[in-house]
């Protein structure tokens, strides 16, 4: 079990991360999920032993870490992209870990073999690289990391680099992958498929805090925050007109309906791949939400619409 | 990386650099200014107010800075000719631009004076280019291979015309590439002894071959003192402003693979542009060596290996004499060490300078033997280290060690930048998955640094096999090396000597040509070049 308490990380004037509590139980997949500067790979690089604290704690099995030089922390780390080592082939760069860790070569080699086969490259063995396509290097980088059985993997963005179509098939690759090894993984994205289809537990993670903590299911039932409630899409409203203060609204509990309480104006109409997106201004509240349809022949621009509302998609907010 | 470890990186390039550099040059400047144990200035002062002396510290300034200027406008558009385009060839041509710099001053004054040059400040400059001009292509030019050129791109879609994209994005970023190449262009040009001493003739002398003249013919060791601090004083001052200019360039620039940036040439304009740059090269650069090799095949009864030949016999009564092939292995066991040993110096102290802060100053000390007196050297050698525990004076380890300290500052720019090259993340993986830090070097930085450590052996033996002015005061009699052959023929009178110097010299060629082609081979998608 690894877990940190009140971490901060400073950079000079500038606070990284900011009193943090976060858990991995063994075998548990969390992730932290967060926009693009809110201190997701900080918060690796300072667990890992690479960063200095300002403050706090890193506890592994309940052992401060403080001291302990990364290579000595039982930690796994895969780094974002281009990190595979460039003057070894695949196998060299996967049998690195068990070679430090005292593997002879022929074993460690064995052991690199074993790994590569777990992700699909068992015949890529000698080749190099530099001749390897993306998702195919961030294998090999998840074998390389997998491969000295490290107490908890951490990966960083593991599949941004890729594209859409990859990343979701290795999505679910990888979370068969974990759960068959009983690997405990921490892992930072600012993608929401990524997070909410890999892990057991989500952290928001908002300009260096945590904002929120839970199983996907619960987070995506009750955002508790404005901030988490906008990051996962849903309509803020200050809900002037309706009485009930300041509420959050999932897009798809408002439903075009020719007796909603709700009367508007289509602002604007995007199509996504399964569905289409109206940005609708509220006559009454002077305010703008957005309405998922999955009708064939949605209303235009300008048009006027009246919308219901589902209760099971609103949540009262602080 | 522990601060010891990293100190003791530091160390032995200081180390070095102390016992062998500075010790031997302050020892000679002792003697000069402490004559007797009392300081003395009085030389300094006689120097500065003798107006001989004045006019040769003048004439060393300007015929460098118009060496160095003229050095730059040649070698720039050849430097972006030869990297830009592709074209036939191209790999050897940017080979076979470096031999002359390998070449022995002397060999070339020689080569000068043989297709009738007369001694004039002409033929100073054109020698001088002659021997920079791979100074600046390959400096300048390594940078502008690699250079990004959708940066270029993004410039001329934002409205600047072409004139103005290579003024405000091109320029900038070649600054300390050319701000490099410039300076040492002026300190080999400042320092020049070889050139000037056969073709300045007798009226025209710089303070190395002024030194020279009262060290070695009027053996008036408080001038000659003198002088070598007003040289040392310059250089010191130059390095100084070189290193303010050159900055923090490797912060700057986001480099790339050649082979993205290197295109055919597509306009009539750029045809004419290549194919001036290559003929100027080959009318530059192979003209005396193209004089030269065929002086050493030329004889009175035509074409043949006479002078060859003679070699080995020519003077074979005399006690100095020496069989060609024994002048060739000391020559090439000479140059071996030489390039071990500034291998060893020159790859640490750039391992220490990626690892701190004071770069630029490790560098600059590093550099300073290029810029000083090979004669300073080469005598404080001989008066320094005769005393136990440094009683070398008679070894042979004597002769690698000054080829070493010309060699160790380009060992120290063909793998500095590789390795700053290297992704911090790469070693932070290597940490990750359980290396300690010493591991982390060796299987980390020393590999992926191994190929410009190679490139950079070559070219220390390339130098070291072509170094003359250190090494002229330091072998031993009877173990002299091709450079000091070649000087002991051209001593002598009459044209069956000169086509044994231009024999000899043809061999060196050959040796120092294969040995930068060697070299050539390894360089792939490096961006070191010194």
């Amino acid at each position: 079990m690894l877990s940190v308490e009140q971490l901060t990380v400073r950079f000079g004037d500038q606070v990284a991360l900011d009193d943090v509590a976060l858990s991995v139980d063994d075998g548990e997949i969390v992730c932290v999920l967060g926009p693009s500067g809110s201190g997701k790979s900080t918060l690796l690089r300072a667990i890992a032993g690479l960063e200095p604290l300002a403050a706090g704690r890193v506890l592994r099995d309940g052992a401060d870490l403080a001291g302990i030089p990364p290579q000595r922390r039982g930690l796994g780390l895969m780094f974002q992209e281009h990190t595979l080592f460039p003057h070894r082939d695949v196998v060299g760069n996967v049998a690195f870990g068990p070679r430090m860790h005292g593997a002879g070569r022929a074993a460690a080699d064995e052991q690199a073999r074993a790994m590569l086969a777990l992700v699909g490259l068992a015949d890529y063995e000698h080749r190099g690289v530099a001749e390897l396509s993306g998702g195919e290097q961030q294998r090999v980088a998840l074998a390389r990391a997998l491969a000295p059985a490290p107490a908890v993997l951490m990966l960083d963005e593991p599949l941004g680099a890729l594209d859409r179509g990859l990343r979701e098939r290795l999505v679910d690759d990888l979370g068969a992958l974990f759960r068959e090894l009983g690997q405990s993984v921490l892992f930072v994205t600012h993608d929401h498929d990524e997070a909410f289809g890999l892990a057991d537990r989500v952290a928001i993670l908002r300009a260096g805090r945590v904002e929120q903590v839970g199983p996907p299911a619960e987070l995506w039932r009750r955002p508790e925050t404005e901030f988490v409630a906008a990051f996962l899409g849903w309509n803020v409203v200050m809900g002037s007109g309706t009485g009930l203060g300041r509420v959050a609204i999932r897009p798809d509990a408002l439903l075009l309906d020719g007796d909603g309480a709700l009367a508007g104006v289509v602002r604007t109409r995007t199509f996504r791949r399964d569905h289409w997106r109206l940005r609708v201004a509220l006559e009454a509240a002077g305010e703008t939400v957005d309405v998922v349809v999955r009708d064939p022949e949605p209303p235009a621009p300008g048009d006027r619409v009246r919308l219901a509302v589902d209760p099971a998609g609103v949540v009262r907010l602080p | 990386m522990s601060r010891w470890a990293r100190g003791s990186m530091l160390a032995v390039p200081l180390l070095f650099l102390g016992v062998f550099f500075v010790y031997p040059v302050l020892t000679i400047l002792g003697r000069g200014l402490w004559p007797g144990g009392d300081l003395d200035l009085s030389p300094l002062r006689e120097v500065v107010g003798d107006p001989s002396m004045r006019d040769i510290a003048w004439f060393t300034v300007w015929q460098a800075a118009l060496s160095t200027l003229l050095t730059l406008a040649i070698g720039i558009p050849a430097a972006y000719a030869l990297t830009q385009f592709r074209f036939r060839g191209a790999a050897l041509v940017r080979a076979l631009v470096v031999v002359p710099f390998v070449l022995p001053t002397l060999v070339v004054g020689s080569a000068f004076l043989a297709v009738g040059v007369e001694p004039s400040l002409g033929a100073i400059l054109v020698a001088h280019v002659f021997f920079n001009y791979a100074v600046v292509v390959r400096t300048v030019g390594g940078i502008w291979a690699h250079l990004d050129r959708r940066q270029e791109d993004a410039a001329r879609l934002l409205g600047a015309s072409r004139l103005r994209t290579f003024a405000s994005v091109t320029l900038p970023a070649l600054r300390p590439a050319i701000a490099a190449a410039g300076a040492i262009v002026f300190l080999f040009t400042f320092a020049s002894f070889g050139v000037v001493l056969v073709l300045g003739g007798p009226t025209r002398s710089t303070l190395e071959t002024e030194i020279y003249r009262q060290t070695a013919q009027l053996l008036d060791l408080r001038t000659a003192a003198a002088l070598s601090i007003i040289q040392l004083v310059a250089v010191l001052g130059l390095l100084m402003v070189t290193e303010r200019l050159q900055g923090r360039r490797h912060v700057a620039l986001r480099l790339q693979a050649s082979r993205d940036t290197v295109r055919a040439p597509r306009s009539p304009g750029e045809r004419v542009f290549l194919w001036a740059n290559l003929a100027i090269a080959a009318l530059l650069l192979g003209g005396p060596i193209a004089v030269l090799v065929a002086r050493a095949f030329e004889t009175p009864h035509g074409v043949g290996l006479e002078h060859f030949r003679a070699l080995g016999t020519l003077h074979a009564t005399s006690v100095l004499f020496v069989p060609p092939e024994q002048a060739i292995w000391n020559s090439l066991s000479y140059a071996a060490a030489a390039a071990a040993l500034a291998l060893a110096v020159g790859g640490l102290a750039a391992f220490a300078i990626v690892r701190t802060r004071r770069a630029g100053a490790i560098d600059a000390a590093l550099t300073l033997p290029l810029g000083v007196s090979a004669v300073t050297i080469g005598f404080g050698f001989l008066i320094a280290l005769d005393d136990p525990p440094l009683d070398l004076r008679t070894e042979w380890i004597l002769v690698p060690i000054a080829q070493a300290l010309v060699a160790i500052p380009f060992v120290v720019r063909l793998t500095t930048p590789v390795l700053r090259s290297i992704d911090p993340r790469l070693r932070e993986a290597a940490a990750m998955l359980g290396a300690p830090p010493r591991r982390v070097w060796r299987e980390v930085d020393l590999p992926i640094a191994a190929r410009a450590l190679a490139i950079a052996g070559g070219f220390a033996f390339a130098i070291a096999l072509g170094e003359f002015g250190a090494t002229v005061f330091l072998a031993r009699p009877d173990r002299p090396t091709l450079p000091v052959v070649i000087y002991r023929l051209l001593g002598q009178p009459g044209p069956s000597n000169f086509g044994a110097a231009m024999a000899a010299s043809t061999i060196l060629l050959v040796l120092a040509g294969l040995s930068v082609l060697a070299v050539d081979r390894a360089r792939v998608a490096d961006v070191g070049t010194f």
